[in-house]
């Protein structure tokens, strides 16, 4: 997997600091880009602030009273901080949210039918799109009618993506496609990420718990904990880091973790940041 | 024996037909429900404000037409200050919040009615009599038949805008996620702008019906009462659940009232019916019944 070598990354962020509610510190400076046509994944455990990056690059934050209030985020070159959700989306950034979040009284083609909301090039396009879908996700055709509050996870995570890539977007952010899948699904979805990335040219930044299955498929890797980004490198280079090894993929050779190993890994992570 | 049906369906007709002017009423409640998921305090204060807006335009001396479009313009307007003033403000904000705004926009309402047109009643006449059709074994009041097929028509027009359309669909999937509405570039505030003035169109009609039928006074915000019943029984966020429970409540209301002073002499059950049937469906299908149900697959 080669990253296009770019003049300008298509998304920068900037040293971005978001607070909820006035008063919570979440992210304390995170800074990350990605480059056209890469798959860029955001690993880090749960509450380390991923959602949080995320909805502040697509500016769904102020639906949950967070804020933007230091850093900056540059989309194609353009500052895209005073830019709301629909906007966002009309000039290709859009977010798949953790949790599938299907539309679940709207029959599965009406759910990925929203997705082509802020688009104005005709039916026909659309159309065409709903039957790009559709071949990439070939057992939603049976489903076509069924409510999406009725179908599986794995389904719905089918729907949440497919009704993201109605939208045309050049840039998806995907946030947490594995949560709550068995096994093969989670296989099914990142072969057709890859997918989606190569042929359709989406450049994707993926959220992650599943460390291991995303540095499979990602081209760079930054690593999220407490708000700041401790390591970044590319996915090759971080697979091979050994605190990752140890602390997000099991891969550890001293066997238990002591309290003294997590110690010295807290300090490289301040060095890191 | 013949006469005692002709009368039983004639009760049972007029209540189903009183019935659509419920639901009329019930309907404005549920679009703003379903798009905001708050419970407008103040719908039967926009009906008011509609109705007297509308019979002041015609007063004056314009066109039907004229008032009735002057009017619609009205609601438009009116929803589209509410949302910038009172629901973009409170965005986010707990349900019971925006609740209690619309309890301070209804007074307001209220307050502005009167202060632009005056406290006196206003009466009302569309040219269509409240009295029975020739020619059939039951008397049947034109107006009422003539309200019922408008809050039809409002209804199937409804159901197509809901189902058929880009926007319509919009609206829906707002109903049921905001926030995944948004990832999609739905704009809330858009979506709350049309549903308030749906809404807003709907108190008119409802306003026109049930001020014909009263008079256009302050008296007509208590049309909400029975509405209310409706709500309940029918599940706060269906238009059909609305239509039927209208239907429902209507039609037994009246058997009920009528048949309990015949039978037993008791009278004054027309009142609080309703609210009896709604509380006891309540008890074995707390959504009432066409709410939506909560869907609780993973
Ligand atoms: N709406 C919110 N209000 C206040 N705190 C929040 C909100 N959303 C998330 N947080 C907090 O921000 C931190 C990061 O959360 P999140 O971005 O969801 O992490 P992740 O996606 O990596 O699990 C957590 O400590 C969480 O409790
Ligand atoms: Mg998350």
């Amino acid at each position: 997997m080669s990253a296009e070598i770019a003049p300008q990354p298509l998304l920068q962020v900037n040293n971005i600091e978001v607070v909820y509610d006035h008063v919570i510190l979440v992210l304390k400076g995170v800074s990350l880009q990605v480059n056209h046509g890469s798959i860029v994944a955001l690993l880090g455990a749960n509450g380390a602030g991923k959602s949080t990056t995320l909805k502040a690059i697509s500016n769904l934050l102020r639906a949950e009273r967070g804020d933007v209030t230091k850093g900056s985020i540059t989309f194609e070159g353009r500052q895209i901080g005073k830019s709301d959700a629909p906007q966002l989306v009309r000039r290709g950034i859009i977010q798949v949210m953790e949790g599938r979040r299907c539309f679940e009284h709207l029959s599965v083609e009406e759910d990925l039918m929203t997705g082509a909301y802020t688009r104005r090039d005709g039916r026909a396009a659309i159309k065409q799109d709903l039957e790009m879908v559709f071949n990439y996700f070939p057992r939603l055709t049976t489903r076509k009618s069924t409510k999406t509050g009725y179908i599986s996870g794995g389904e719905q995570q089918m729907v949440a993506i497919g009704r993201a890539l109605m939208a045309r977007p050049k840039l998806m952010l995907l946030d947490e496609p594995s949560m709550g899948l068995a096994p093969q699904l989670v296989e099914e979805i990142f072969q057709i990420i890859v997918r989606l990335n190569r042929e359709e040219n989406v450049s994707i930044l993926l959220a992650e718990q599943n460390v291991n299955r995303a540095l499979k498929v990602a081209d760079f890797a930054y690593i999220l904990e407490n708000g700041r980004v401790v390591l970044d490198g590319d996915a090759e280079t971080i697979r091979k880091n050994e605190d990752v090894r140890e602390f997000y993929l099991g891969l550890t050779e001293i066997g238990k973790k002591s309290y003294r190993d997590v110690k010295h890994y807290r300090r490289r992570k301040r060095w890191l940041a | 024996m013949v006469d005692e049906f002709w009368f039983a369906m004639e009760v049972l007709i007029s209540g189903l037909l009183q019935g659509f002017m419920y639901s009329l009423v019930a309907i404005g409640f549920v679009l703003i429900i379903k798009s905001s998921g708050v419970f407008n305090f103040a719908q039967g204060s926009m009906c008011l404000f509609a109705a007297l807006g509308f019979v002041s335009f015609w007063e004056a001396g314009l066109n039907f037409w004229v008032a009735l479009g002057l009017a619609l313009v009205m609601m438009i307007v009116l929803a589209v200050v509410i949302e910038r003033v009172v629901l973009r403000p409170l965005v986010a904000r707990p349900p019971l919040i925006l609740f209690m705004a619309t309890i301070g926009l209804a007074f307001l309402l209220e307050g502005l009615a009167q202060a632009l047109w005056g406290t006196q009643p206003h009466g009302l006449e569309l040219g269509i009599p409240d009295s029975p059709l020739e020619g059939l074994p039951v008397d049947i009041s034109q107006f009422e038949l003539f309200a019922a097929a408008i809050s039809l028509l409002l209804v199937l027009a409804l159901v197509i805008f809901f189902h058929r359309t880009r926007v319509g669909r919009a609206l829906r999937a707002v109903s049921d996620d905001h926030e995944a509405a948004m990832s999609v570039g739905i704009s809330l505030q858009m979506m709350w702008g049309i549903t308030w003035a749906i809404a807003g169109g709907v108190a008119l009609v409802a306003g026109i019906m049930w001020g014909t039928r009263l008079g256009v006074q302050y008296s007509l915000t208590l049309i909400v009462l029975k509405a209310l019943a409706v709500l309940i029984l029918g599940g706060f966020n269906s238009i059909t659940g609305a239509v039927v429970a209208g239907l429902i409540i209507g039609g037994s209301e009246k058997l009920v009232e009528v048949y309990l002073n015949i039978i037993f002499g008791i009278g004054g059950v027309e009142s609080f019916f309703a609210y009896a049937l709604a509380m006891f469906v309540l008890l074995f299908r707390p959504y009432g019944l066409f709410g939506d149900e909560i869907i609780d697959r993973v």
